[in-house]
C-alpha cells in the first residue's frame, strides 16, 4: 500500500503588507488538515517568495495582500514560477482584491482568489480536489 | 452594595426564579449550548447585585475626571464637549487627502487623523523598488516635508488637532509637522495632536517597523522626551490595543497587551531619565470598539481603572493627570463584511455607541465599504452621520457613565480587570513586554485567540450574519474607490524635482549628524528637525538610521 505523501504549501507575504491574522489562520487550518505549512513571515519579495517555494519544494502557494499591492506583485511571482518551470503549482491569491483585478491575475496563472470570509474548508477542499486532478 | 438581610433576601429570591428558570429550559432547552461574549468570558441569564457584592462605590467607580476615574477622565464628559470626531484618511497624493480632509471637516468631523501609506510608514522614498505597487494605496504618500505642506493646505494647524497613525518614522513627521506649523507662523507650544508612535505593537501586530525593538524604543524616548518640553499639547505616543484587537485577540488581551506596553513605555522614558509627571499626562491610548456591546464598555471602564492606579501606585505619579487614560476609539475592522456591505452601517453605530458609552475621548467609524476598498465620500459621510446621531439624536450624552450601577456592567468591568492582572503578572514574570515578544508569547496568544474565533464560525456556533446564516447572492460590488496606479510615478517626479531644488550639501551634513547623535546617547529629534529643514526625504533619514541601528527581521511562526 502505497504512504500518502503530505501536501505541502507555502504560504506567503509579498510585499509591505503586515496583515497576517488570515495567513495565520490559514496556515493552522490547514495544518490541522493534515498539510505540511510553512509560511515566509512578512516583507517578501517576489524573488524571495520564489525562491522559498523551490526550495521547499511545494505543491501548492498561496499569496497574501491586503494593501492593494496584489496586481504588481503576484504577476512578478508567477514570472518568477515559470522562469524556474515551477508552474505546475498550485497557486492561489487572498486578501483584499477587487473582483475587478480578478480575471487578470488568473490569467497570469493564479488559479483561485479567496476573499474576506472565505471558509477555510472550502480552501482545504480546493486544495485537495485540484491536487488529485494532477 | 445593600445590607445583610436584604442580600439574602435578593439571594433568596433568586433561588426562587432560578429553579423557574430551570423548569422552563427542561421545556424549552436555551438557544446554545453555551452563552459568552465574543471574548470568551461567560453570560449569565441574569445579574443582581450579589454579582457585585463587595462593591465600594467610591473606591470602584468614584466620581468623573477622579481617581480611578472608572466614570470618565473628564469632569463633565459630552456635557461639555463631544469626544473628537475624527475619521481616519488618506490616498494617493497629498493633493487627493488634502481634499478628503477638507471635505470631512465641511461635514462636521472636528479632529484630522492621518493614514500613510506603507512605504511612507516603513521609511521607503515613493521611487525605492519595495515602494513599487505600494505607492499612495492604504493611505497617503509623504516623502519630504513639501509633500506635508500640501497636505495641509488651507487647514489652520493652530484650529484643528491632528493625529498621525506613523510609528517607525513619528520623529520624521513629527519634525515636518512642527516646520509646517513654523511655516504658517505657528510655534510648537500651539500645535495639537498625536502621533502614533507605538513601536511595540508593531513587533506584534501590525507589521511596519524598521529598527530592531531597543534602538526603536530609545526613538519613542526620545520623541516623548521631546514632546514633553516643547510641545505641551501634543500626545507623544498612542498606546493601541486597536491592532492587536484586529489581529484577533480578546477584550481581555486587548486591555492586557496595551497596558503592559504602556507599563514599558514609561518604563523606558524613566530610564532615559524623564519624570514621570512630566511625561504621563501626554500618553494616550487607542482601543477597538468591538461588537459584544457590553463587554465592550466594560472594556473601556477596566481599562481606566486599572491604568489609573497603575500609574498612581506603581509608578507614583503625583499628577491627577497622569493617571488618566485619555483614548481614541475605531469601530471594529475586523468586524466589517465584504458581504451585504450595507450592514456594516449597522455594525459601525452599535460599536460606535458602545464606545460612547464608554468613555472615549475620540471616535473613528469605519465606512461600510471598508471590508473591499477605502471609502468613497459616500460612505463615510454616512459613517461621520454615524456619529452625529448618536451625540445630536439619542440622549445618551446627557448623563455621564450612564452604564454604571448595571449589575452586569460593573460584574464584567471587574471581571475583565481581574483577567488583565493575571496576564500582567504573567509578562512581568516573563522579564516584561520586550522578552514576550522576542519569545512570541503575546503573538502566539492573539493567534489562539484569532484561530479560537474563526472555529466558532465555521461551525456556526458565532453567527456572521451575511456570511455564515442569512446569505443572499449579489452581484459584485460597484463605485468603490479606485486609487490611481500613477501615484508613485507623480511622487518620483516630484523627488526628481526636490533634489534638484534642495541643497544637497545641507542634505548630507544633516544625514551626518543624525548617524552621530543615533552613535551617541543624545536626543535624536533636534537632528532631525534640522534634516527636514534641509528637505532631506524620509527614505533617506531612515537609511541613515538603518546604517545605525541595523534593521528587524520578523519570525514565520503561526
Amino acid at each position: 500500500m502505497t504512504k500518502e505523501k503530505r501536501i505541502r504549501v507555502l504560504i506567503a507575504k509579498p510585499g509591505l503588507d503586515g496583515h497576517d491574522r488570515g495567513v495565520k489562520v490559514i496556515a493552522r487550518a490547514l495544518r490541522d488538515a493534515g498539510m505540511e505549512v510553512i509560511y515566509t513571515g512578512l516583507r517578501q519579495t517576489p524573488e524571495q517568495v520564489v525562491g522559498a517555494a523551490e526550495q521547499e519544494d511545494v505543491d501548492v502557494l498561496m499569496l497574501s495582500s491586503l494593501s492593494g499591492a496584489h496586481n504588481h506583485l503576484f504577476p512578478r511571482i508567477m514570472e518568477g514560477l515559470r522562469k524556474r518551470n515551477m508552474d505546475d503549482i498550485l497557486v492561489l491569491g487572498g486578501g483584499i482584491i477587487p473582483q475587478d483585478d480578478i480575471p487578470a491575475l488568473k490569467t497570469a496563472g493564479i488559479r483561485e482568489i479567496f476573499g474576506p470570509g472565505t471558509d477555510t474548508r472550502t480552501i482545504i477542499d480546493f486544495v485537495r480536489a485540484h491536487l488529485a486532478q494532477t | 452594595m445593600f445590607d445583610k438581610d436584604k442580600e439574602e433576601a435578593i439571594a433568596g429570591g433568586f433561588q426562587k426564579w432560578n429553579d423557574q428558570f430551570q423548569k422552563q429550559l427542561a421545556k424549552t432547552p436555551e438557544a446554545k449550548a453555551r452563552f459568552e461574549t465574543i471574548s470568551g468570558l461567560p453570560v449569565n441569564p441574569l445579574y443582581t447585585p450579589a454579582d457585585v457584592s463587595g462593591f465600594d462605590y467610591l473606591r470602584d467607580l468614584g466620581f468623573p475626571g477622579q481617581y480611578p476615574f472608572t466614570r470618565g477622565v473628564q469632569t463633565d464628559m459630552y456635557r461639555g464637549r463631544f469626544w473628537t470626531m475624527r475619521q481616519y484618511a488618506g490616498f494617493g497624493s497629498a493633493e487627493d487627502t488634502n481634499r478628503r480632509f477638507r471635505y470631512l471637516l465641511e461635514q462636521g468631523q472636528t479632529g484630522l487623523s492621518v493614514a500613510f501609506d506603507l512605504p511612507t510608514q516603513i521609511g521607503y522614498d515613493s521611487d525605492h523598488p519595495l515602494s513599487l505597487g505600494e505607492v499612495g494605496k492604504v493611505g497617503v504618500a509623504i516623502d519630504s516635508v513639501r509633500d506635508l505642506g500640501v497636505l495641509f493646505e488651507r487647514i489652520p494647524l493652530d484650529q484643528v488637532s491632528t493625529s498621525m497613525t506613523i510609528n517607525s518614522p513619528a520623529s520624521i513627521l513629527t519634525a515636518m509637522y512642527l516646520a509646517i506649523g513654523g511655516q504658517n507662523g505657528i510655534g510648537p507650544e500651539q500645535l495639537r495632536g498625536t502621533v502614533q508612535n507605538d513601536i511595540l505593537k508593531e513587533y506584534i501586530a501590525r507589521g511596519t517597523y524598521i529598527f530592531p525593538i531597543r534602538p526603536a524604543m530609545r526613538i519613542v524616548a526620545d520623541i516623548i522626551g521631546f514632546c514633553a518640553k516643547n510641545m505641551p499639547q501634543w500626545n507623544s505616543i498612542s498606546i493601541s490595543g486597536y491592532h492587536m484587537r484586529e489581529a484577533g485577540c480578546t477584550a481581555v488581551q486587548e486591555v492586557a497587551f496595551t497596558v503592559a506596553d504602556g507599563i514599558t513605555y514609561v518604563e523606558t522614558a524613566l530610564k532615559a531619565g524623564l519624570g514621570v509627571d512630566d511625561i504621563a499626562p501626554r500618553l494616550s491610548f487607542f482601543f477597538a470598539a468591538h461588537q459584544d456591546f457590553f463587554e465592550e464598555v466594560a472594556k473601556f471602564r477596566a481599562a481606566r481603572r486599572i491604568w489609573a492606579r497603575i500609574m498612581k501606585e506603581r509608578f507614583q505619579a503625583k499628577n491627577p493627570r497622569s493617571w488618566m487614560l485619555r483614548y481614541h476609539v475605531q469601530t471594529a475592522g475586523c468586524s466589517l463584511t465584504a458581504q451585504q456591505p450595507f450592514l456594516n452601517i449597522l455594525r459601525t453605530g452599535y460599536e460606535a455607541l458602545s464606545a460612547v458609552l464608554g468613555g472615549c475621548q475620540s471616535l473613528h467609524t469605519n465606512s461600510y465599504d471598508e471590508a473591499l476598498a477605502l471609502p468613497t465620500e459616500e460612505a463615510v459621510q454616512i459613517a461621520l452621520r454615524t456619529q452625529q446621531i448618536i451625540a445630536y439624536e439619542t440622549g445618551v450624552t446627557g448623563t455621564i457613565d450612564p452604564l454604571a450601577g448595571s449589575f452586569y456592567v460593573e460584574h464584567m468591568t471587574d471581571r475583565i480587570e481581574t483577567e488583565v492582572e493575571e496576564y500582567l503578572k504573567r509578562i512581568e514574570q516573563m522579564g516584561g513586554v520586550i522578552p514576550a515578544i522576542e519569545t512570541g508569547y503575546i503573538q502566539g496568544e492573539i493567534a489562539n485567540s484569532a484561530y479560537e474565533y474563526q472555529k466558532k464560525v465555521e461551525t456556526k456556533d458565532r453567527i456572521v450574519v451575511g456570511v455564515n446564516r442569512f446569505q443572499i447572492e449579489e452581484p459584485p460590488p460597484e463605485g468603490l474607490l479606485k486609487v490611481r496606479q500613477t501615484v508613485g510615478e507623480l511622487q518620483t517626479e516630484k523627488l526628481r524635482i526636490l533634489r534638484n531644488e534642495r541643497s544637497g550639501g545641507a542634505v548630507r551634513s544633516s544625514l551626518d549628524e543624525i548617524r552621530r547623535v543615533a552613535r551617541s546617547t543624545d536626543n535624536l529629534m533636534p537632528a532631525i528637525i534640522e534634516a527636514v529643514k534641509a528637505e532631506a526625504t524620509i527614505g533617506e533619514i531612515c537609511d541613515a538610521l538603518r546604517e545605525v541601528f541595523g534593521e528587524y527581521r520578523g519570525n514565520k511562526s503561526f
